[in-house]
């Protein structure tokens, strides 16, 4: 089988997988890193999204063996030293989450639209996560949560 | 999904040393579709040959009036370059309409144009602008490439390099997106050069044509209201779940008043 070298989270690691693993099957079964949730399966719904060489991914759309090499930052990577990211943060304080399952990816794709745009507004915050699906919200303070979050990470 | 042997090749050579030895061989650009694919089982390769570390089908360029766009270039790449944003702007706008940005980072242009998905955007920006395809072996007019519905004129081992592009005078695509999937329930290209007007449809029939009536009427005046009484016939066209024919055959009149309007 092959042998896989990556950084996730900062960590260097040396997993053995299946060709037809896939990266989201590795962080969680192999890695326990269960943050990242796989929800539909099928690159619909977003939960799964992880951070490769600093872009967001779908990681039920890739192989782990296409990771070989890369930089993967996950759900878990994002917290600092026990301090909520600041999105992490704007998430909780406006309520930007209900069964928390659609959380891990939304907040992946949301600090990746936030560190590529200097002037996020509403349409913008809404075009850019197309690709997370939340059943519970509506939405709407999700968007509060990412206006604000981004703001945060500006300083 | 079934187990294969996976490869990555660094070089196109070596690519295609790789298909020909193998069994029951597939290649992957950014994976978007094939890897769903084999979750579902309707594709089981004995080996997956990764064409997203050959440093050959990379990179974006402008030489004279061409735009050259390497097979394995991102659409978030094509989407956010300053060369594509002043040469072709219609074309980074389609890329940043293609599926999510997480899609987008992985999604390559190579990739989508080999899988001639019916609903695909760049089939119609490619058959529009009158490109090249530059594949491993020869070159081939994006008319000519795009053969049926989920059918190139690509040949077995045969690899997409580049797509060369020349730069029009205006562009614009107007696409109405399928909701959930962000694929083209009709997309039209309009592209504009001296006096020629290329008009190409995606979405509304089994592969990308052009809408020649409206290509008439355009080089002639080339304004919306120039497409006044001007519509194509829904006959050929499909139906599904989401739309009908006829509103297939109406949206595309609709779109190419939209993209003429908007080209720039």
């Amino acid at each position: 089988m092959p042998v896989i070298s990556l950084t996730v989270n900062g960590n260097p690691v040396t997993v053995e997988v299946e060709a037809r693993s896939l990266l989201s099957g590795v962080l969680r079964s192999n890695l326990a890193l269960t943050g990242t949730h796989v929800g539909c399966d099928t690159s619909q719904c977003g939960a799964c999204v992880v951070h490769v060489d600093g872009k967001p991914v779908k990681s039920c759309a890739m192989l782990a063996v296409q990771a070989d090499g890369a930089s993967v930052t996950t759900i878990e990577g994002l917290a600092k030293n026990g301090k909520l990211h600041p999105m992490q943060e704007a998430f909780r304080e406006h309520h930007g989450l209900q069964c928390g399952f659609c959380t891990p990816g939304m907040l992946m794709s949301a600090v990746a639209l936030a560190e590529q745009n200097p002037d996020l507004d509403d349409a913008a915050v809404r075009k850019g996560l197309e690709g997370n699906l939340c059943r519970c919200t509506g939405y709407q303070n999700i968007v509060h949560a990412v206006l604000d979050g981004a703001k945060a990470m500006r300083g | 999904m079934y187990d294969f042997t996976y490869h990555r090749p660094d070089t196109l050579d070596e690519a295609v040393k790789i298909f020909s030895d193998a069994d029951d061989p597939q290649f992957m650009a950014g994976g978007q579709t094939i890897i769903p694919v084999m979750k579902q089982r309707l594709a089981m390769p004995s080996d997956v040959i990764d064409l997203g570390k050959i440093g050959e089908l990379q990179g974006i360029s402008i030489v004279g009036d061409t735009l050259t766009i390497g097979a394995m270039t991102s659409h978030a790449e094509v989407a956010s370059s300053a060369d594509v944003k002043k040469a072709v702007p219609a074309l980074a706008q389609l890329a940043n309409d293609i599926g999510d940005p997480a899609v987008r980072n992985r999604g390559s242009i190579g990739g989508s144009i080999a899988n001639n998905d019916p609903a695909a955007d760049y089939p119609a920006a490619l058959v529009a602008l009158g490109a090249t395809i530059h594949t491993t072996s020869r070159e081939i007019a994006a008319e000519d490439f795009f053969t049926g519905l989920f059918e190139t004129a690509l040949d077995e081992g045969e690899i997409i390099a580049k797509i060369a592009i020349p730069v029009p005078d205006k562009a614009a695509y107007m696409k109405f997106p399928q909701p959930a999937s962000r694929f083209a329930l009709v997309g039209v290209f309009v592209a504009k050069s001296g006096d020629q007007v290329c008009v190409a449809v995606t979405g509304a029939g089994p592969c990308v044509f052009r809408a020649t009536d409206f290509e008439k009427a355009l080089e002639k005046n080339f304004s919306a209201d120039a497409l006044d009484g001007i519509s194509i016939s829904s006959e050929e066209l499909s139906t599904d779940i989401h739309a009908s024919a006829q509103y297939r055959a109406s949206l595309v009149t609709t779109l190419a008043r939209r993209a003429v309007e908007n080209a720039a």
